[in-house]
Formats: structure tokens, sequence, C-alpha cells
């Protein structure tokens, strides 16, 4: 497999976007549990898939489009969605939880429609709902990595932000936290990192990658910065080992990375119950 | 009292929701060094006050003044700690240690991209030892009884050092034993501490022998002074306040020099 890496340049790309998803995806997935938000992710693959295949129909009537990557048109719909989620749970404010599978209904059916219209019902479908590694183009990888140095720095500089209000939003206000501001930014984030993981994973799975190494973690770390190293590790080993057993067994990344995630979970809470057991 | 003294300053303040005044005609100051029980029953304007005193609402009549500056022209709010009552109803799950929740409260001291610091970190441990909670700074939050979990919020409150601490209903869902060693950890951090406080509370009777002074909020202010006035304010007027009967408790009143 090693000399399969140096050879082909989309397995290097495969593996590179890897490890910076298996970074940022778990990085803003453990906000997102805390704020109990978790289906968010869900909707917003959903509404990406949208955009990749506006994206798509647009390069079938304009050939100049189709020199742009898709993936932009699908990160423009995702901050869009995310925009309109957050508008749905002011409309809906008794029954915010309706905001999910409206956005989420939205999206995969004007992704259909599109891509039906676009005539990429087939292969192209196929990738975008369960991820493809052969997909990933050196573009693709830029896109990945500069997405991952805007999420890095301002999850960075915005942590004590965050954190606060993930904890405590009414406090964080009183104490002088723009929580707008940081809302809407983090959102933002949140859409762009969906949009570029689900070349990867997919539609079906991404969430997938932002919600079960944290739920693996929360079980046994202690505080909140040890919760997130714990996920980016656990998301790592799914994604590398996913990678790596997809390119060996022949099988689809998308699902195996994800299989490993849950296969970690279900490791941790045995073993968590095991120690409870012992003492 | 001039209004130099007064941390907080609230001249004839009269505010209304939609329909009917919520607060009528409140005047009410918290003089420096001084521990304010501000009691009513449920529904009596209480939470609404506080919420004058952050600027969240602003009144339709009257001014409120923040160490002697218009509330509008004041910014530095980590000079006001805040306790709610809501401090202990966070998710009992959240993966946060105790010193990364008492760490919150540096936030707005800190303000934007900057980082904590050494002496920022020592600050935390200073606010965790002050409120008797230094042993459990690695524990979660979740980990915690009801009575430590608010002594880490009160600690979170006061390690951006503020001069004035409110705390709003903060021993709803704490049990009785935890809830007296709690008015005495308060008692001595006015007393030994020098922090200005303001306790809300439906609970008139069990602070009584700690505070400086006393108000009563129902709608109106029916009495505003310092707690040996309150003694006389007999119980046939506190009884027509809360609508029931009440009983005022007697408690050995040692107010030293204050």
């Amino acid at each position: 497999m090693i000399q399969a890496l140096w050879k082909f340049e989309f397995l290097q790309n495969a593996f590179m976007a890897g490890i910076l998803i298996g970074v940022i995806a778990p990085l803003l997935g453990v906000f997102i549990v805390v704020r109990r938000q978790a289906l968010i992710a869900d909707a917003l693959s959903h509404i990406t898939l949208a955009g990749i295949a506006a994206s798509l129909l647009l390069g079938k009537y304009f050939t100049f489009w189709q020199g742009i990557n898709p993936v932009y048109m699908g990160m423009g719909f995702s901050a869009a969605g995310s925009l309109f989620i957050e508008q749905l749970r002011k409309v809906y404010k008794h029954f915010e939880e309706l905001a999910i599978p409206i956005t989420l209904s939205g999206g995969i059916g004007l992704g259909v429609v599109f891509l039906s219209l676009a005539d990429g019902f087939n292969s192209d479908l196929f990738n975008y709902l369960f991820g493809s590694v052969i997909a990933i183009s050196r573009s693709d990888l830029i896109a990945v990595a500069i997405i991952t140095v805007i999420v890095v720095m301002i999850v960075t500089l915005l942590y004590k932000e965050l954190f606060f209000l993930s904890f405590d939003e009414e406090q964080a206000i009183v104490s002088g936290v723009r929580a707008k501001w940081i809302h809407f930014i983090f959102i933002l984030l949140v859409a762009f990192v969906i949009a570029v993981s689900m070349q990867i994973v997919g539609v079906l799975l991404v969430s997938a990658l932002m919600t079960l190494p944290v739920a693996a973690s929360i079980r046994i770390a202690r505080g909140f910065k040890q919760t997130i190293a714990y996920s980016i590790i656990f998301g790592e080993v799914a994604v590398l080992g996913g990678l790596v057993l997809a390119y060996y067994l022949d099988i689809a990344p998308g699902g195996t990375i994800v299989l490993l995630s849950a296969l970690i979970l279900l490791f941790v809470l045995l073993f968590k119950r095991m120690k409870q057991w012992k003492s | 009292m001039s209004t130099s003294n007064n941390l907080i300053d609230l001249q004839n303040i009269s505010f209304h929701y939609g329909d009917g005044y919520v607060l009528e005609d409140i005047s009410f100051s918290i003089p420096k060094g001084a521990f304010v029980g501000l009691v009513g029953p449920n529904g009596s304007g209480k939470s609404t006050l506080i919420k004058l005193i952050f600027g969240l609402l602003k009144p339709q009549k009257g001014h409120v003044q923040i160490f002697g500056k218009k509330i509008n022209k004041f910014h530095d709010w980590s000079k006001i700690g805040y306790v709610s009552q809501k401090a202990n109803s966070f998710n009992s799950g959240f993966p946060a240690s105790v010193f990364e929740v008492v760490s919150m409260g540096l936030t707005s001291k800190l303000g934007l991209f900057k980082f904590m610091k050494a002496h920022h970190r020592k600050a935390v441990i200073d606010a965790l030892h002050l409120v008797g909670m230094s042993d459990f700074a690695s524990s979660n939050i979740g980990e915690l009884s009801g009575g430590q979990q608010q002594r880490v919020f009160i600690a979170r409150a006061l390690v951006s050092q503020p001069e004035i601490l409110i705390l709003d209903e903060p021993t709803v869902g704490v049990d009785a034993n935890s809830t007296s060693d709690f008015y005495e950890l308060l008692g001595k951090l006015n007393k030994e501490n020098g922090i200005t406080l303001l306790l809300v509370t439906h609970d008139i009777g069990t602070i009584t022998d700690k505070v400086t002074h006393v108000a009563c909020l129902n709608k109106t202010l029916h009495f505003h002074g310092e707690t040996n006035e309150f003694e006389q304010f007999n119980e046939r007027e506190l009884s027509g306040f809360y609508g029931h009967h009440v009983h005022v408790l007697s408690h050995d009143h040692d107010h030293g020099g204050i």
C-alpha cells in the first residue's frame, strides 16, 4: 500500500484530505454535540448535496462552469442552509427541532431533482451519497486544506467564547459574549466542514464523523479540552484505519470509516462498563 | 447616602412587558460593602429587576446607574459577578472540569482573541480556594452535588474579582444543609473579603441574620432599609405583602460596624 500511495495521486489526496477532515469534523462535532444539535450536520449535508447537484447542472449548460469545483457551490448552499435553519428555529420557537427535517428533506429533494436534470443520477449520485476516494482531486484537497486552516484558527481564537456559550448561553451573554455573531460564525464553519468532508464520507455518513468520535470521547474524558483531544484521536483512527481497510478489502471507504467510528464507540462503552463493574 | 457610595442605583424605575406594570416606581440602591437581600414572592418582578440592572431590559421610566455611570455608558461588566438561578440547570453530562467552568468567568475580562496566562490560572485556583472547592479542580462539574456545583458557580463569578456579586435565587434545587452552608459562605465573602452582595430570594426567613439590608419587592418596593429596621416592619404588613400569613423568624443580630 505504501508503494501505491507513492504512485497514485488520488490515494495521496484521499489520505491527506482524510487526515485533515479527521481533525476538523470531530473538533466542531464536540461543540455541536454538547449543544444538543447533533442532527444539524445531517440537515446541512443534504443541503450540500443540492448545491453540488446544482453546480453539476450548471456545468451541463455552461461549459465554463465545468472548471469550477462543485464543492464550492455545495459550501454556498450549506452556508445558506445553516442560516435558513437558524431562521426556521425562530419561526417555530416551540418546535425548534422541526427546522432539521424541513431542511433535510428540502435539501435531498432539490438535490435529487437537480441531479436527474444533470443526468448525473448514476455514478455521481452514488459517489456523493456514500463518498468516494477516487473522486478527490488536487483542487478538492486544496479546498479541504484552506477550510482546515480557517476552522482551526477561528476555533482557537474564539475557544473561550464558544465554550462558554455552549455551557451556559444566558450567563455568557450577561458576561458580554456576543452570542449572535459567534453563533453565526460557528454555523458557517460547520457548513464548510460538512461540504468538504462529504466528498470522502458522503452525505449520508458525514454527520457520523462529527458525532460518533465525540460520543465515545465524552464517556471517558475529563474536562472539555480532553474531550476535544480524544474526539480528534478517535476521528483520526477511524478515518485512517477506514481508508487502509477499504483499500485492502476493496470496500466503500465512507462506510468503513463510519463503521470503525461505531466500533471505537462500542469499545469505549464496553471499557467504561468493565471499569464500573470492577469498582 | 451619596450616589458615589452606591454601586448600583435605580431611580424611580417603572417597567412593563406589555400590559400592566411589572415594576412600578422603584427606587433602590446598593451601597458599597452591603449585603442586600432582595425578597419577594414568585412573579414579584425580582428577575425583571435583575435584567434591568444588567441592561438586558430597558425601563420605560426612570434611570439605572452602575458605579456612578448611566447604564448605557457603563461597559466594565467584569466588575459585576452574576450567579443565576439556572446556573445549576446546565446539562449535567457536559464534559467540563471544575477548573474550566471557573475559567469561563474570565471570558469578558480577557476579551476577544486573548488566552489565559499563568496568573489567570492562579486566579482560578484562588477563587476555588475561596469557596472551598480547590480539591475538585479536575473533576467534571456533573459529578458534584448541587451544593458543590453552586460553590463552583460562585467561584466562576468571583474569578474576575468583581466588586459586587449578584445572586438570583442561587439555592433553588440545593438541599437544606448545603443551603445554610452556602449562606454561611456568602456572609464570609461579605465580611472578610469585602464583596458587596445582592441576594435575590423568595426565602425571607433564612437570610435575615446574614444580610445588612433588606428590600421587599412586589411590583412596588414595600420596604428598603437596613436589617434592624426591617425587624420593626411588622408581621401584619409582611403578610399583606406576601398575600398570606408569614412568620418572621427571629435571629440574633450582630451587624458589627456596618
